[in-house]
């Protein structure tokens, strides 16, 4: 099954490295970076959301 | 209104909904890619022409698949949204536009470091890259006309019109390698004819597809959730949630 005879060769990707692995990287960088970026606008608009509900519990204490 | 498809129709009963369901869609993604990088990186054979440069494809097809797929979901959703007037709909398409063009950058990256080896340039004003050029600007316009206007529902609209007339660039970038004559190949798998490929190069390149097609959902919801937050942030629910406590 198995056409590679090592991890260098492996990597070597028949002198197509560059390229494959160019491919490769920047496609996993792209998922990651737009993971990031949700996760940190989740957090922002949740953190927003407990300040105004703590705000809101604060109010009803107060009447 | 009390059919399953009105019932999640709603914000309030979505959101819970696709919190549970993300994991899911990630399991799968990882699943998929994992199996799918095994097949395409391990199992598949060096291509007699291309060498072991072809194994590209395993990431250019499935983003390339993905571009046009989230294309039509999304101005499908947004078509929903003008004509129905359903808040949900419009979400939909504003959560899918930024992993739509995700994966068209992506097909045209990928797509670059193909061609050079293989054809000795990274781009040509072909057919085929031109109209994909042009869905990954139709994804950055409908996410600029979006932001660009204050009120959220006049914003919707605007971009939704923006989003179905740029719908007839999707066939276009479909057929482009069949019209014109292009360097671009023709399609790698078809519906008609037996694939030109072997059947593990196929294998891998359908389970990539797949993992990118989870991935973009997982992507979809969590960025959907996110907006109806942002957009529903007045409402009584939204307070009530456990993650505002």
């Amino acid at each position: 099954m198995n056409h590679w005879t090592s991890l260098s060769d492996f990597l070597h990707m028949g002198g197509y490295a560059a390229y494959v692995w160019g491919s490769v990287g920047v496609s996993a960088l792209a998922l990651v970076v737009e993971q990031v970026l949700l996760k940190r606008r989740m957090e922002t608009i949740v953190r927003s959301l407990r300040q105004r509900a703590r705000a809101e519990r604060m109010e009803q204490g107060l009447a | 209104m009390s059919s399953p498809f009105f019932r999640f129709a709603s914000p309030v009963r979505f959101y819970p909904m696709a919190g549970k369901l993300i994991p899911w869609f990630w399991m799968a993604a990882s699943v998929f890619g994992l199996v799918g990088l095994y097949v395409g990186f391990m199992v598949a054979p060096t291509d007699a022409t291309q060498g072991d440069g072809y194994r590209i494809i395993f990431l250019h097809v499935p983003a390339s698949w993905m571009s046009m797929f989230i294309y039509v979901v999304m101005a499908g959703w947004a078509a929903a949204g003008l004509a129905f007037h359903t808040r949900l709909s419009s979400m939909v398409a504003l959560a899918l536009a930024p992993t739509g063009a995700l994966m068209a950058f992506l097909s045209l990256w990928t797509g670059a470091l193909w061609g050079k080896p293989m054809w000795g340039t990274w781009w040509v004003w072909d057919a085929r890259l031109t109209s994909e050029l042009i869905l990954l600007f139709l994804y950055l316009g409908f996410l600029a006309l979006h932001a660009a206007i204050d009120e959220p529902k006049r914003a919707d609209r605007a971009a939704a019109v923006l989003a179905l007339v740029g719908v007839v660039n999707v066939p276009i970038i479909y057929f482009s390698v069949k019209w014109w004559n292009t360097l671009h190949q023709g399609s790698s798998v078809s519906l008609t004819k037996a694939p030109a490929m072997a059947q593990t190069m196929l294998w891998g390149m359908l389970l990539m597809a797949l993992c990118f097609w989870m991935y973009s959902i997982a992507a979809g919801l969590t960025r959907l959730r996110a907006i109806i937050l942002e957009r529903e942030a007045q409402a009584s629910w939204v307070l009530q949630l456990p993650e505002a406590a």
